[in-house]
């Protein structure tokens, strides 16, 4: 089956001046995300995951090679891409409603309807007038994603999104996540350090190697969803994947 | 029923202090230093006259200018300042120098261009609080956190829009506390500047009251109303604090 690149990351190379000398974070990486592929990419915590998260998204530029969004050069952050980090950036000031309206054009005669079912979709109706500190942290995050889907995104760049969380929302999270991928299909980039997160959630996983990062190993999720990350096939990608990572386990 | 505990050790504090201060004038048996209550019968009686409310009349209205005015120029100057990192640059500096000026040195230059009229005390009042609302306005637009510019950043909004939305209402918890310091300074500064060649004001009453027969209940019941006053201008401005725009800030 042919499937159109949404994404290039080609040859990308970044680096920051240190005391001691440069800092190489990236090192020539390249890799396709194809279009409504869900891809995870983990790596040990400090290797630039965030990085590169940044220049994907258009907010940092490479030093070298760069990054194709539908065969164009992606030089700045657009609502074609909308980013998801973990500290959250929903307006504390606005209100669920207001940030839904937020993305949208003020011309737009259907943006009150459409922020309305999005509130909907993310299960925050009856808070749409809530400001976002009278809303538990998994509130918060839903009013974050709806945010994001509301202006009709083609990619979802998820930078740890759900690490904040605790263990049983961020699962919660995550079910919820294909839940409303299963409805509109988007393309996304989810970066993590839970293994088990991006078995259950990815189509496809890329291993990040340590500084500077590279891709050290590619696994395709091929079980299909809802899918048990107890199984045993889930349990050995994942075992394989720590392995990768330089953790070996006994089970 | 809180609230009354809670203020208790206060009014207890409060009515320590009044009973030492009676208790001294009475032993010390001074003639010209009132007691309490000559202060009471000496409000009143002016209350009674009508006077008071004059003077009190009179000082309000020249911070409610000079206040106002400063307000007006100090939240668009000190946005335009925290936004535009070259007028921040250009214009920081030579409010650095001017900032710690303080108003009362500022008296004869005022006379010498406004007179003896309303606008030297407005002007005064002015100027003592356009500097702490600049510097704050400023402060808070430095201060926006990243990932919310990065985030009306990633959504493209038109200038405005990220104006209305993100930047202003951002900043407005520190333009507020700038307000309260810019009128907390208004009041400081209007009571000294109507010391100098007025015919009206708590700062004439006080020192008319002197000069005028040393009614040294006048002078001590004026500094109290000006105590209560700016206390009572400090709340209407806290009241700002809880707008709901802004209750994001202090809850936590």
């Amino acid at each position: 089956m042919f499937i159109k690149t949404k994404i290039h990351v080609k040859n990308v190379g970044k680096g920051f001046p240190t005391d001691k000398g440069r800092l190489e974070v990236i090192n020539d990486l390249d890799f396709k995300v194809g279009d409504g592929e869900f891809v995870a990419i983990v790596g040990p915590s400090g290797c630039g995951k965030t990085t590169l998260m940044n220049i994907i998204a258009g907010f940092l530029a490479p030093d070298s090679g760069g990054v194709l969004v539908d065969g164009q050069p992606r030089l700045q952050p657009n609502s074609k891409g909308i980013l998801i980090t973990q500290q959250g950036s929903v307006f504390p000031w606005l209100t669920v409603r207001q940030n839904l309206l937020f993305g949208l054009p003020e011309e737009l005669p259907e943006r009150e309807k459409l922020a309305a079912d999005y509130a909907e979709l993310v299960g925050l109706k009856g808070f749409e007038n809530n400001y976002p500190h009278e809303l538990s942290g998994g509130m918060l995050k839903r009013a974050e994603i709806a945010r994001a889907l509301v202006v009709k995104p083609e990619i979802l760049y998820m930078d740890e999104p759900f690490s904040a969380l605790d263990a049983l929302m961020s699962l919660r999270m995550q079910n919820e996540l294909l839940r409303i991928l299963q409805k509109e299909r988007h393309t996304v980039m989810l970066i993590t350090h839970d293994v088990e997160e991006a078995i259950h959630l990815a189509d496809r996983v890329l291993v990040l190697s340590h500084r500077p990062a590279r891709i050290q190993a590619s696994f395709d999720v091929t079980l299909p969803h809802p899918r048990r990350v107890s199984s045993p096939e889930a349990q050995a990608l994942r075992v394989a994947i720590l392995k990768e990572l330089g953790v070996t386990e006994t089970v | 029923m809180k609230a009354v505990k809670n203020s208790l050790p206060s009014l207890v504090v409060l009515a320590v202090v009044v009973a030492l201060w009676w208790l001294t004038v009475v032993l010390t048996k001074s003639v010209i230093f009132p007691t309490p209550w000559q202060v009471v019968t000496g409000t009143l009686e002016l209350a009674r006259d009508g006077i008071l409310w004059e003077h009190i009349g009179a000082s309000l209205f020249r911070v409610g200018a000079g206040f106002g005015i400063a307000v007006l120029f100090a939240i668009p100057l000190g946005l335009w300042m925290g936004w535009v990192r070259g007028a921040f640059v250009t214009l920081n500096p030579v409010f650095q120098i001017l900032r710690p000026i303080s108003p009362i040195a500022w008296i004869p230059l005022a006379i010498l261009w406004f007179g003896v009229g309303n606008a030297s005390p407005i002007y005064l009042i002015f100027i003592a609080s356009v500097f702490p609302m600049i510097v704050q306005t400023t402060v808070g637009v430095h201060s926006i956190e990243k990932r919310y510019l990065r985030a009306a950043e990633n959504f493209g909004v038109p200038r405005r829009k990220l104006f209305m939305q993100v930047v202003f209402p951002a900043t407005l918890p520190q333009i507020i506390t700038g307000m309260r310091i810019g009128l907390g300074v208004a009041w400081l500064v209007v009571v000294a500047a109507e010391m100098i060649a007025l015919r009206s004001g708590l700062g004439y009453m006080i020192i008319d009251s002197r000069n005028a027969g040393n009614r040294y209940d006048l002078v001590v019941a004026g500094m109290i109303i000006i105590g209560l006053i700016g206390l009572l201008l400090d709340g209407l401005m806290r009241l700002l604090e809880g707008m709901k725009v802004v209750r994001w800030r202090y809850v936590h």
